[in-house]
């Protein structure tokens, strides 16, 4: 009765020369490609010369406009791995689900990929909820799932590897910048109201009273989708925070910062350090509305190194010069390269043997720089500063060193 | 027509449900694999919704879009149960405060919340599967059916009650788990409900309570109650006349409707394995009242039907066209309400007619004939694949 029809995306527009030499690297690869029973013990969906991958992102619904960059960003670096010759010798496939933005359906697919279709890996998800959802069926089914976005951490699973930040990298070096730069000692916090914000603005606030020995002057929440920040906005000024420190999400940024500068509330009277706009939500908000305020993020477009550089050269290519990437498209770009990584250290498909070979990977070809899987599943990585500038792209004015993961943070809990 | 008679089920009837017990029961297990087969078993848990919105809606009259309320509440207790019984202290030791849920540590809770803590047993789990929800229906019955409030207003106000509910469970997210709802639920008194073998126990269990309720129904709707329920629908003023208290029969039909969603939440967070907001607001609601219409709202087993069709097809168009599915569905219910009005069952009826004229038309009639169904009047609710169009929908707003 239930038809199984899938659709593997292929790769688009990929110009003849590069076509002919993955042709030929491919077959390169074969002539010493390991044989299938060796590097598949677990009856996966790999044969000779292809293996086959899952991408389970919102392509419709609210999420769609955050979580399209992913899509792109995992797709394109597929793209490569295969014009690279594969993985193991073997072209990666992609068989893409919907999630939809609904958490159950999320689910559904999650098992889908898993025990339907076997697949290898699973790039996907971005909202927590979703990872919530999904997180007991990779752990059931034996999954591997590559997880793009920054979070509020307190989860570590063996069937996940995180390649955004958890919630103290991205809190503590930009609290620690701000304070140290700004002299800054009242914070109040702003976040809309779930999980993500007020996890981290509980980080914030215990590295704000505990090692900053500044006061937190106000803690709010709006529900998502909140666009009357009016009351708000007289609250803070009648409290005249050195930093308004904010957790605002999705669509109501556009409404936030709109808002704010109407008030009068500008760069140069007011400092604004935000974990939760980047590249992507500049494009809705608009450079003007948040000309001179800061971002704690791991990566932004305007990196000057020669990764990044190449990266988003590429991904203009293929996706249009307008194109923006977020620190979560870049997050995602590199979860194909690490299962990669993973895969060829440990000689074999086998979920088991690529979570077994993760930690210590190291991607020194990462836009962002440098990245290293620690044992934990997340990724030792740098927290930038960046200040926005009218045109929607950020200037990076601080770096930090490279910051241990550390998802469940003694003394912050 | 005597009402001994009218109790009685015809052989299409009887047939209808011998084939939707079949269908479920034995074709589906057999055709399909346990992932798809769980699936299956997801969408039947909508259909104790729509069988319950055949009862409110189609016979009733009255329009329900909150039945997503009912649906969510009886998932939620069950959810309640299965999350503590997963948040043992050695699992959640990695928390602030162990054997609490994980959402909970996270929100800075530092112990269980009083009307959690009768969660812990299983017996009171069902009582308040049932209970919360009842209660809910009645008392907005009451209010809204005492004061005769009916038609679209009493729509609105269901929506209404789905919005509420919605933003309050996002927005209390200490106590509810929040927009991520009650998730990783693992075993029911020791039992893994995520292996294989619970999978197939649950869509049995599951699949006979539908039938069980289609049955119950059906048997109400046969009875001297649903004949009256038919009247109220049709004429109210006339029965409220004739001495009934009018009210109080809806809110018996609109509590029966509400349990039934409770029990299919409840079976579905036993299968999916857990429970989010997601399936307590408008949207779902609506998508609910689409899955019985499509199946034909004066039909119970059409109801059934109808949600195993418009689930499959979302499913399956997903899995095809990942990027353009929303487009198809669209298509199907522009389809659906243009050319079949009546749904499903819509189609098999007028298939029906024009074989039983067919065979009234013939030179040498049998010798035993059923009645056709116009023949009995409109108030016959004899046969719910053969029974007379009905009304607009339009008819039942403006009444009231």
């Amino acid at each position: 009765m239930i038809g199984e029809i899938q659709r593997f995306t292929r790769a688009k527009g990929k110009s003849l020369a590069v076509g002919a030499l993955a042709l030929l690297a491919a077959a390169q690869a074969l002539a010493s490609n390991p044989p299938t029973s060796q590097v598949n013990t677990t009856g996966l969906r790999v044969t000779d010369t292809e293996v086959y991958v899952g991408q389970l992102h919102s392509a419709t619904g609210t999420m769609a406009i955050s979580e399209t960059g992913s899509i792109q960003a995992e797709q394109l670096a597929i793209e490569q791995i295969n014009a690279s010759g594969g993985v193991l010798g073997r072209q990666i496939k992609i068989i893409q689900e919907d999630g939809a933005s609904d958490w159950p359906t999320f689910a559904e697919k999650a098992k889908k990929l898993l025990v339907n279709d076997r697949v290898a890996a699973v790039f996907g998800c971005w909202t927590s909820a979703s990872r919530k959802a999904v997180l007991p069926i990779f752990e059931k089914e034996n999954g591997l799932l590559y997880y793009p976005t920054f979070y509020e951490g307190l989860e570590q699973s063996k069937n996940v590897i995180y390649t955004g930040q958890e919630a103290t990298q991205q809190i503590i070096a930009g609290l620690d910048w701000i304070a140290k730069e700004k002299g800054a000692k009242t914070f109040y916090l702003v976040g809309s109201d779930y999980i993500w914000p007020r996890t981290s603005n509980k980080i914030a606030r215990k590295h704000i009273e505990n090692v900053l020995k500044g006061t937190v002057v106000g803690e709010e929440y709006y529900p998502l989708g909140h666009t009357q920040f009016g009351s708000l906005i007289n609250k803070i000024k009648l409290k005249k925070p050195d930093v308004i420190y904010s957790i605002v999400v999705g669509g109501s940024n556009v409404a936030w910062w709109k808002q704010l500068k109407a008030a009068g509330i500008t760069a140069d009277k007011q400092t604004i350090l935000t974990i939760s706009v980047t590249e992507d939500e500049v494009l809705g908000i608009g450079g003007e509305n948040v000309e001179g305020f800061y971002s704690a993020m791991k990566y932004f477009q305007s990196l000057d190194n020669e990764n990044n550089k190449k990266f988003v050269a590429a991904f203009k290519a293929k996706y249009g010069p307008n194109a923006v990437i977020g620190d979560v498209t870049q997050a995602a770009y590199l979860g194909p390269w690490l299962w990669k990584a993973a895969v060829e250290k440990a000689g074999s498909f086998d979920v088991d043997k690529v979570v077994a070979a993760s930690p210590g990977i190291e991607l020194t070809t990462a836009p962002e720089g440098y990245v290293k899987i620690h044992p934990n599943h997340h990724l030792w990585s740098k927290t930038r500063i960046g200040v926005w500038q009218r045109n929607g792209q950020a200037k990076v004015i601080f770096e930090s060193d490279l910051i241990e993961p550390d998802p469940f943070p003694k003394g912050y809990q | 027509m005597t009402i001994s008679k009218g109790m009685q089920w015809s052989r299409a009837e009887l047939a209808s449900v011998l084939i939707l017990a079949a269908v479920i029961l034995i074709v589906l297990p057999l055709a399909l694999d346990i992932f798809r087969l769980n699936l299956v078993g997801k969408y039947l848990t909508y259909a104790f919704v729509a069988v319950g919105l055949v009862l409110c809606w189609g016979y009733g009259g009255i329009l329900s879009l909150g039945q997503g309320v009912f649906f969510g509440l009886g998932g939620y207790c069950i959810a309640m149960f299965l999350k503590l019984e997963a948040s043992d202290p050695e699992s959640t030791k990695i928390q602030s405060t162990p054997g609490i849920p994980d959402f909970m540590d996270w929100n800075q809770l530092t112990e269980l919340p009083a009307f959690w803590v009768p969660f812990k047993s299983f017996t009171w789990a069902l009582i308040a599967m049932l209970l919360v929800p009842g209660v809910l229906a009645a008392i907005v019955g009451f209010a809204m059916f005492k004061r005769r409030v009916g038609g679209v207003y009493f729509a609105i106000i269901t929506q209404a009650i789905a919005a509420i509910l919605t933003i309050l469970i996002i927005g209390q997210q200490g106590y509810t788990g929040g927009v991520n709802g009650i998730t990783d639920l693992r075993t029911l008194h020791g039992w893994d409900i995520r292996t294989d073998s619970a999978k197939y126990i649950l869509y049995y269990v599951n699949a006979a309570l539908l039938i069980g309720a289609v049955i119950g129904v059906r048997y109400i709707l046969k009875s001297k109650l649903g004949k009256l329920l038919i009247a109220l629908r049709d004429k109210e003023e006339r029965v409220r006349f004739s001495g009934y208290d009018v009210a109080s029969f809806k809110v018996f039909m609109f509590v029966l409707a509400a349990l039934l969603s409770a029990i299919g939440g409840a079976m579905f967070t036993l299968q999916v394995g857990f429970m989010s907001p997601s399936f307590v607001g408008i949207v779902p609601s609506i998508e609910m009242v689409i899955f019985t219409a499509v199946g034909g709202r004066m039909s119970l087993v059409g109801a059934v039907y109808g949600s195993l069709l418009v689930n499959w097809a979302k499913t399956f168009f997903s899995e095809s066209f990942p990027e353009l599915w929303l487009l198809f569905m669209g298509g199907l219910f522009i389809a659906v309400v243009m050319y079949f009005p009546n749904g499903l069952a819509g189609i098999v009826d007028q298939f029906m007619k024009k074989r039983a004229a067919a065979r009234a038309a013939a030179p040498t009639p049998p010798l035993v004939t059923e009645p056709v169904a116009p023949a009995v009047g409109a108030l016959s609710p004899a046969d719910a694949t053969a029974s007379p169009a009905p009304q607009p929908l339009a008819d039942q707003q403006v009444r009231a």
